[in-house]
């Protein structure tokens, strides 16, 4: 299966402009170098670069060899089948499978360059700058306020509360809709509005990244249509890493795309890899690999 | 089933959804659980009844008297002040005692103990606790609080203080605490931890902020169905050296009253249902009651408080 050079010549060789393209964002020197001429403006920053990361839990080896650099202003998304490990390669973006007892993370995680593993690193710090929204909406049972100011209020922010406050659920496109009720319960909202109070609480603490794990898979169609709305208009100040099941989501919503393939091991166990990572169009219109052509084309998955 | 004939008629179909109209298996099951909760009522409600029937007289005639007096050689002025006034500073005692320190064991056992063995085993032992008869405790009482600690505990009462029986009720009652309060802590799912430390909070911050607070009405309310159990208990305490009609009472001086004797109202229960006469029954019957009504007065309380604050995820 591919190592981590494959991934990377993939991605490299393809750096065709496209939707996601956008931007004058300072290339990353190797792509500047495949891409010149055409599209050489066309790259951004990366803001993460996941190389050669393997995730253990206990004694099983969850995805192996994952290498996907992510950029800034953009949108990327990772699909797979279930049990590819995509939210387990999400989590390894902000440090949250510290949480999880016996998990262990080899290879480089680097944030603008810095290791994210790195002994001095305190994932506390990091999960303030890189914000998460999960797959149900978690708002605490608290008001709508004391959600959004909580994050801050940790931070230890000591300017004006409600200006932060209604600048994230503006943000967040909920403003309109809370403004007279700031104070009721969090829990009160629809399915859709906590998933929007939850996108402006991981907003509030000021981060840059904002990753999404299966945001609206327990939303109906308008909601979902809304938070995928909001996403296009976040990604021109945040990046963005969204996990979903749903490939026509991938389809709408991102500028690139890992796709993700589950190996089994001898044991039966499973180990998630990237199969292909690309542009998103690319991906849907002329994949390299055949298993993200069956999965796409909805021959498997 | 029989099998459905090719051409179906209305009468057919009619007669085939129908189905069995007596299932006596599923009639007879059910008759013998009601029959097997009516059974417990109706032993319950005898009890209640007979206690009733002898309290009745005594609580009508003497009326809040029968609070306010003191225990006595004759019947018809006993009273129970000591036994409510001492269960309810013991009950203080027990519960200053086993909240802080049961709280903060399930804190760590729940929320900072990684899952080893020796958490597994600790957690099933405190299980076993709970189950262990609460004589065991009492003797654990005379052993440790009434004998060994004894310069601490009073030595003017031989050690036979509130502070023994307050000490004994709240080991007793810890395990339960414990379970409790863990319980509790459980019930806050795993998804709001992780929005807390999503937006960066540290472990104490999340505890804090919120597994804490939303734990907290789970927590009391079981806590104190813990402490009602421990208001109603007598055993251990006749170990830990309750006496009958002694009440140490020291306004001046906290620590003098606690190292000094006490009596418990479950205590005057038992003293007194050992005393020969017609008068005594009645005074032992009424002083039941009244422990009753103290527990049901406490479970209700409990019953509000949870209906009021209970959330569900």
């Amino acid at each position: 299966m591919s190592g981590r050079g494959e991934v990377m010549d993939t991605t490299d060789v393809v750096t065709g402009g496209g939707p996601g393209a956008r931007g004058e964002g300072a290339a990353h020197a190797e792509v500047v170098e495949l891409g010149r001429g055409e599209h050489e403006r066309d790259e951004h920053e990366v803001v993460f670069d996941v190389s050669g990361v393997n995730v253990w839990y206990g004694a099983h080896l969850a995805v192996r060899d994952i290498s996907v650099p992510i950029r800034v202003n953009e949108i990327t998304a990772l699909i797979g089948p279930s049990g590819s490990g995509k939210s387990t390669v999400l989590r390894c973006l902000n440090r949250m499978n510290d949480l999880v007892e016996g998990a262990r993370v080899e290879g480089e995680v680097r944030y603008h360059g810095v290791d994210l593993y790195g002994p001095k690193v305190d994932p506390v710090e990091v999960r303030r700058r890189i914000g998460m929204v999960f797959q149900k909406p978690n708002p605490f049972p608290k008001s709508i306020y004391d959600n959004v100011a909580f994050g801050p209020r940790i931070a230890g922010y000591k300017g004006d509360m409600d200006e932060v406050v209604e600048r994230s659920l503006r943000r967040a496109a909920l403003w309109e809709e809370v403004k007279d009720k700031l104070r009721d319960s969090g829990l009160a909202l629809s399915g859709g509005q906590q998933q929007r109070l939850c996108i402006a609480r991981a907003i509030a603490t000021k981060p840059d990244v904002i990753l999404m794990d299966e945001p609206c898979s327990s939303l109906d169609p308008i909601a979902t249509a809304r938070i995928e709305d909001l996403m296009h208009e976040l990604v021109a100040d945040y990046s963005i890493v969204i996990v979903t099941h749903n490939m026509q989501q991938a389809g709408r919503v991102s500028d690139r795309t890992a796709f993700l393939t589950v190996d089994v091991n001898e044991d039966g166990t499973r180990t998630g890899t990237v199969a292909e990572f690309d542009r998103t169009e690319r991906i849907f219109t002329n994949p390299s690999d055949e298993r993200t052509e069956a999965y796409v084309t909805g021959r498997f998955g | 089933m029989s099998s459905i004939p090719a051409s179906e008629t209305r009468s057919s179909v009619e007669l085939a959804l129908g189905g069995r109209s007596w299932d006596i298996r599923g009639r007879l099951f059910s008759g013998a659980l009601l029959l097997a909760l009516l059974l417990s009522l109706a032993i319950l409600l005898t009890l209640l009844v007979t206690i009733w029937e002898d309290a009745w007289p005594v609580l009508r005639d003497r009326g809040s008297d029968f609070l306010a007096s003191e225990t006595s050689s004759l019947p018809e002025r006993a009273g129970v002040r000591q036994g409510l006034v001492g269960s309810l500073i013991l009950i203080t005692l027990v519960g200053v005692v086993s909240l802080p320190l049961g709280i903060a064991a399930a804190i760590y056992l729940e929320e900072y103990a990684k899952d080893t063995r020796l958490r597994r085993i600790l957690v099933a032992n405190i299980r076993n606790l709970a189950g262990v008869p609460s004589i065991v405790y009492g003797i654990l009482g005379l052993v440790v609080f009434v004998q060994a600690l004894r310069s601490a505990t009073g030595q003017a009462s031989y050690g036979r203080s509130y502070l023994s029986g307050g000490l004994t009720l709240a080991v007793l009652v810890m395990p339960f605490v414990i379970i409790i309060a863990m319980e509790a802590l459980r019930a806050v799912p795993w998804s709001i931890r992780e929005a807390a430390y999503g937006v960066g909070a540290t472990r104490w911050e999340v505890i804090r902020s919120h597994v804490l607070p939303y734990a907290a009405p789970g927590m009391f309310t079981g806590v104190i169905l813990a402490l009602a159990r421990a208001f109603g208990e007598t055993a251990p305490l006749l170990l830990a050296g309750a006496v009958t009609g002694f009440l140490a009472t020291s306004p001046g001086d906290p620590l003098e009253t606690l190292q000094g004797p006490y009596t418990a109202l479950p205590v005057q229960v038992f003293a007194w249902s050992r005393l020969p006469g017609e008068a005594w029954v009645g005074n032992t019957a009424a002083a039941i009651i009244v422990l009753l009504a103290t527990i049901l007065v406490v479970n209700l309380v409990v019953i509000v408080l949870r209906t009021r604050y209970e959330r569900t995820w």
